[in-house]
């Protein structure tokens, strides 16, 4: 049995339902993110979990226990903010002991433990500052501190990373994970940005519109998407509506605007799908080689990789190449885009959302 | 840089011109008056002493006038905050329809003239008024409790005109605050009582104490409602220098009593913001 697991989870405001029949689990130990567009529903489903919100159907079912009627303070679960929400008026030392402070543990293993919290997160120096006089990142490691130290089932990581700068949040990630590691706490994080799901996660929940759209590991969520939103969602991807025309255990054709492909094989039946193609995927070879031809529309150096926009007759496609060294296609130059058959992801076509 | 700052300045021109004309004007000719001399049968004369600060000073009369009047200042101030704090509090957890009538019914006083307002004091506390009819037709009582013309109802009928300006204080200082604290707070066991007294409360002091600057500055100057609940029974500093003026016209010792009203308020005020700065500065922005 799963450590944690959300039972067809369920909350509407008024008509309107922001978290619609959501059943996931996770593993003790395990870091899983809850991963969707602004809107879709991760922080009221985070508020459910934590006990701020009352679920309207389902349940919620936390190490064989039903969290259903246990009070937010009766829960015991370790809680980080998207705003930090560090007690401005207490050090670091109290901020971080207030909760064991609330559970009447004493002085002296009070001070013990809050210490031994500031050196997971390296902040044993800065124990006797105010929030206030402490950067983005230091007030996140508090706030974290501040959750661990009453040693959680569970930790509760509403965006975590969303309020640092890019440089900042690269470092907080990596820092994230150890701490997380280290304390080995089972960690349910929310967050809109992929880059970071994919990075600290054990495994990725899907999310669109309040509803589970895959739950995988990062690599699987990446590799093997299993509808369109979640290919366009996590990195960048080419569409196209295509047509299955067989499907067969050596592979699939497919036809899409004027072009036969050949594809992997598929469990759909034939008819209109939709077929993916990651931009690294593609090699550029000469013009009259691949399978396709276009004309280079934007040429984006971006240091590490190339980013290029090319024009085909089936439509736009993004490539990305390595820079190994030496200047990629020139902006107008004809090219052929080559994949292989396998790096095509044939999808169930999008249906059209009410 | 430079061109800047003297747009700066060309910019508060205006305001800095009627500051000057109608504040800082009538208050230097106050300052120099306070210095002249004052005599019953010549009027003031256009000598410069510290015959009417030696007066003031070394009068008991005068120190009983100032006592009692930050006394209640302070009396007024205090119960202030203890009124205002939760009714900010509860201002800021309503719901925003409930909360916008609310904060009408809050603020709509200021709209009303203090005058008025005391008068309708007035009439409630009388020996012959509503309060004391009541209370000697129920038969609670015998004689009527004197209200009138006595510091008590002053502080009452002050505590009504200040209580607003408390609430909004303490209201701003609130909405600063991150309502994710509570929740985090909740989140680590806290009880809501505990949540109350440890987290709200503190981040809401910052309000508390400027709006306590705020009550007594105002009540320590304040003219109409001790005017007319405490007429020449029960004096303060600010009918004092009314009754130098007006009645004895002594002006040079009104100007000094009003000068030395100005300096303690003053005072008061610098250094219990020096004492909020000392205390909160690193902790508040
Ligand atoms: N108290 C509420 N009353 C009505 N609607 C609400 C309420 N709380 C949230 N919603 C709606 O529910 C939906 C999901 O909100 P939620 O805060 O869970 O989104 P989110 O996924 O966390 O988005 P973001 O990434 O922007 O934080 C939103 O459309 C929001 O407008
Ligand atoms: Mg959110």
């Amino acid at each position: 049995m799963a450590f944690l697991e959300l039972h067809g989870l369920t909350k509407r405001f008024g008509d309107f339902a922001a978290v619609d029949d959501l059943t996931f689990t996770v593993e003790r130990g395990s870091f899983v993110s809850l991963l969707g567009p602004s809107g879709c529903g991760k922080t009221t489903t985070l508020q459910m979990v934590a006990g701020f919100e009352t679920p309207t159907e389902g349940k919620i079912i936390l190490d064989g226990k039903d969290l259903s009627g246990i009070p937010a303070r009766e829960r015991g679960l370790g809680i980080v903010f998207q705003t930090y929400a560090l007690f401005t008026h207490m050090t670091v030392e109290e901020n971080v002991g207030f909760g064991l402070e609330m559970r009447k543990v004493s002085r002296a293993e009070r001070k013990r433990r809050v210490a031994d919290a500031l050196d997971l997160v390296h902040l044993s120096h800065l124990g006797n500052r105010y929030p206030r006089q402490m950067s983005g990142g230091q007030r996140q490691r508090v706030a974290l501190a501040r959750a661990l130290v009453i040693e959680p089932q569970l930790l509760l990581l509403d965006e975590p990373l969303s309020n640092l700068d890019a440089k900042l949040r690269e470092e907080m990630q990596l820092e994230l994970r150890r701490i997380q590691r280290e304390a080995n706490v089972t960690t349910l994080m929310v967050t809109h940005d992929q880059s970071e799901a994919l990075a600290l996660s054990d495994s990725i929940v899907v999310i669109d519109h309040g509803r589970l759209r895959q739950d995988a590991t990062p690599f699987d969520v990446y590799e093997t998407p299993q509808s369109s939103f979640v290919s366009r969602f996590l990195g960048k991807s080419n569409n196209f509506s295509a047509r299955l025309e067989s499907a067969g255990p050596d592979g699939s054709k497919l036809v899409c605007g004027s072009l036969d492909l050949q594809g992997p094989r598929v469990d759909l039946a034939p008819g209109p799908v939709e077929i993916a193609l990651r931009p690294e995927r593609i090699t550029l070879v000469g013009a009259d080689a691949g399978q396709l031809r276009g004309t280079v529309a934007e040429r984006v150096f971006m240091g590490n990789q190339w980013l290029l926009r090319i024009e085909t007759e089936i439509g736009d496609m993004l490539v990305m190449r390595y820079n190994t060294g030496r200047a990629e296609a020139e902006q107008g130059a004809t090219v052929g885009l080559s994949w292989k058959p396998e790096d095509i992801r044939i999808l169930p076509a999008e249906e059209t959302s009410a | 840089m430079t061109s800047q700052t003297s747009r700066a300045w060309l910019l508060s021109a205006p305001a800095l011109v009627l500051f000057a004309v109608l504040l800082l004007t009538p208050l230097a000719m106050t300052f120099v008056l306070s210095f002249n001399s004052f005599d019953f049968y010549g009027g003031i004369g256009n000598d410069l002493s510290l015959a009417n600060y030696a007066e003031v000073l070394g009068d008991s009369y005068f120190y009983e006038i100032f006592w009692r009047t930050f006394l209640i200042a302070l009396i007024t101030t205090v119960i202030c905050a203890a009124i205002g704090v939760p009714q900010a509090y509860i201002l800021y957890r309503m719901s925003p329809f409930w909360r916008s009538i609310t904060v009408l019914i809050v603020i709509g006083p200021l709209l009303i003239s203090v005058v008025v307002r005391t008068l309708g004091w007035a009439i409630l506390l009388g020996n012959k008024g509503v309060i004391n009819t009541a209370l000697t037709n129920i038969g609670l009582i015998e004689r009527p409790i004197r209200m009138m013309y006595t510091s008590g109802g002053i502080v009452l009928a002050l505590v009504h005109v200040m209580v607003p300006f408390m609430v909004l204080a303490v209201w701003a200082a609130l909405q600063r605050q991150d309502p994710a604290t509570e929740a985090a707070a909740e989140s680590l066991g806290a009880r809501p009582r505990t949540i109350f007294f440890r987290i709200v409360l503190p981040q809401a002091i910052p309000g508390v104490l400027s709006g306590s600057l705020i009550v007594f500055s105002l009540s320590a100057s304040a003219f109409a409602t001790p005017a007319i609940l405490g007429g020449r029974r029960v004096k303060v500093v600010s009918t004092t220098v009314y009754d130098e003026f007006l009645n004895t016209l002594n002006w040079p010792l009104g100007a000094a009593i009003a000068m030395l009203l100005l300096v303690a308020v003053l005072a008061v005020m610098l250094s219990w913001n020096r004492l909020v700065e000392r205390r909160y500065g690193e902790v508040f922005e």
